[in-house]
């Protein structure tokens, strides 16, 4: 037996790469991983997280569309109710597949699977699982994204080429979503805190201006609704989806710039705390 | 092969440290419990070193600290010069780690847990492909490459984690517990399979507490309870230094074994009363029993054995390794 424990030379390069305390480099490895375990399972959850902000525009924006009639779009102009709803609904759609993938998921690989603690018992640092993992939840989030843009266009709902910029502005809300998801679930211990998430994110969902404007509020629910994140993803397609841009464009992206690096930060720290302690 | 051309290079090899594992006054503390308590030792290369103690003594902490996923209170720790703690991935990258409950990829088939893992090494697909293959081979799992990790068995998951804690090709091997849970089977052909590594001049580092483990695959080893060092030698300085040669066991019965001691002195060299036997400790067993069958006693049975490391334990610990 020729075996085995010394003699390749890429084994040697390998160990003879430039690492960090926290980082080393391979983030592709986390990711090639998840990639190869989506292709033997999880294909129903994937659909099923494609389908339903389809659904809902369907109901909502055919079935309700018809009693509603048209509505002022961002602009002011008269725009079909559909029109309305579908960039919110697309910001929820990327909200959810990124809330899924760094929640759920995330929990049970960190609890269950002790996926993490493989991880990091290898040259990966903490820092390649984070990014390798919230790389994951935004593939999902871009594929969920060009699904639903794909059927806007099906249903006429497309107006402008600008629209198309809702695809890559799905995926900087869903890395909004994913960096901060994955930071929060690495507190949580049990299914019954795992609740709390979809206890956040029904509301959420059903109030960030979804169906109808903010204006409907009083002034100080408009505040709050306009410190959530939703909300801001959905004024961000919608300004998009008619191509009528303001200074809010930036303020909308800005926020999402914010939760990004916080949330990184605040997954990072987690993952060492809970990994390396 | 590799082998043989790396053999004498090895050898000429100046840069490489002594001991590719040092550890001082090494001390971890969870709030108030101390769970290592300022242990010390050094591994030289190629040696294949074991911790002996019962459960909670300490074993798997200092493994997580040499590992670098567990950070110490305080004392030193080098692994192959490395501090573990600010250098974690790096030192990591020379390790091959069997942690205690095996944590195998589910979400993959038997081969691509071996491939995603080589790949977190950041090592290519054109050396892992035939790595992989050679490694399903010596853990005997060519036939189950395709299955499910969920499928297999107990002993074939331990060796599915030995196989993958090798994809790197490491200078140490840490094993925490390696045969708990599998059955005599298993284990024989496990212990099969890190001799053969330890023949090939892989450094071993060892958890146990089977005595029987640390006796056949250890070099040297420390006994540890509650985080200190009790001893430390080799199996055989162990049993010469703590024991005598035999043990000659007996016994009478629950509620007679703590009251014949005063009727057993005298006999060997040392006497230990256990709640289900007694235990002589002699140089002579056979002799011994003679002699307790002289006095008059009957025990319903009697044993003369060899001292293990386990009667190392007892007499250092008064208690035994395994409750």
């Amino acid at each position: 037996m020729t075996l085995l424990t010394q003699g390749h030379a890429v084994t040697e390069e390998a160990r003879n790469r430039r690492f960090g305390p926290l980082y080393s480099r391979n983030a592709r490895a986390v990711i090639g991983r998840g990639l190869m375990a989506t292709k033997s399972s999880n294909w129903m959850v994937m659909l099923s997280g494609f389908f339903e902000p389809v659904l809902f525009l369907i109901s909502m924006g055919v079935g309700m569309g018809a009693v509603v009639g048209s509505v002022a779009g961002p602009g002011g102009q008269e725009i079909s109710y559909a029109a309305y709803i579908a960039p919110a609904l697309l910001a929820v759609s990327a909200m959810n597949g990124a809330v899924y993938d760094s929640t759920w998921n995330v929990f049970f690989k960190m609890n269950f699977a002790k996926l993490y603690q493989g991880m990091l018992y290898t040259s990966l640092g903490p820092l390649d699982v984070a990014i390798g993992e919230i790389f994951l939840a935004l593939l999902r989030g871009l594929l969920y994204a060009t699904g639903f843009t794909a059927v806007m266009g099906l249903m006429g709902l497309i107006t402008t080429p600008w629209a198309l910029l809702m695809i890559p502005a799905s995926v900087l809300i869903a890395f909004g979503f994913a960096s901060f998801g994955m930071g929060i679930t690495s507190f949580m211990k049990t299914f019954q805190q795992m609740d709390w998430v979809n206890f956040i994110m029904l509301p959420m969902f059903l109030f960030s201006a979804t169906f109808y404007p903010l204006s409907v509020y009083p002034e100080y629910i408009q505040w709050l609704i306009q410190a959530m994140p939703l909300w801001h993803g959905v004024e961000l397609l919608r300004q998009i989806s008619a191509a009528s841009f303001t200074p809010a464009t930036a303020i909308h992206v800005g926020y999402y710039l914010v939760m990004i690096v916080l949330g990184l930060m605040l997954t990072t720290g987690r993952l060492r705390s809970l990994f390396l302690k | 092969m590799p082998a043989n051309e790396t053999g004498p290079e090895r050898d000429k090899e100046p840069a490489a440290p002594r001991y590719v594992i040092t550890a001082e006054n090494l001390t971890k503390t969870y709030g108030d419990v101390t769970a290592v308590d300022g242990i010390s030792f050094s591994v030289p290369a190629g040696e294949s070193f074991g911790l002996l103690g019962p459960n909670g003594a300490g074993k798997s902490t200092t493994m997580k600290m040499i590992g670098g996923v567990s950070q110490r209170t305080s004392g030193n720790l080098t692994i192959m010069g490395l501090d573990p703690e600010q250098n974690g991935p790096e030192v990591r990258a020379h390790l091959g780690v069997v942690p205690q409950q095996d944590n195998l990829d589910e979400e993959l088939k038997v081969r691509d847990n071996l491939l995603v893992y080589g790949r977190y090494f950041g090592l290519p697909m054109s050396y892992l492909k035939p790595k992989a293959d050679e490694l399903l081979e010596f853990a005997q799992l060519t036939d189950k490459a395709k299955s499910k990790v969920d499928a297999l068995s107990g002993g074939m998951k331990r060796r599915l984690t030995i196989a993958r804690s090798l994809i790197n090709e490491p200078r140490i091997l840490l094993l925490d517990e390696p045969t708990t849970g599998l059955d005599p089977q298993a284990r024989h052909i496990l212990w099969d399979r890190l001799f053969r590594l330890k023949e090939q001049g892989v450094t071993l580092i060892l958890t146990t507490h089977y005595m029987d483990e640390a006796e056949q695959l250890c070099d040297r080893l420390i006994v540890v309870d509650k985080g200190r060092i009790m001893a430390e030698g080799s199996p055989a300085a162990l049993i010469r230094d703590y024991s005598t040669r035999e043990v000659l066991e007996l016994r009478f019965g629950s509620e007679r074994n703590a009251s014949i001691g005063a009727e057993l002195e005298g006999i060997g060299e040392r006497l230990e009363t256990l709640p289900d036997r007694v235990l002589i400790y002699t140089h002579d067993g056979e002799a011994a029993l003679e002699e307790v069958s002289a006095r008059g006693l009957r025990p319903l049975t009697s044993l003369v054995r060899r001292s293990s490391l386990e009667d190392v334990f007892l007499r250092l610990t008064g208690r035994s390794l395994v409750d």
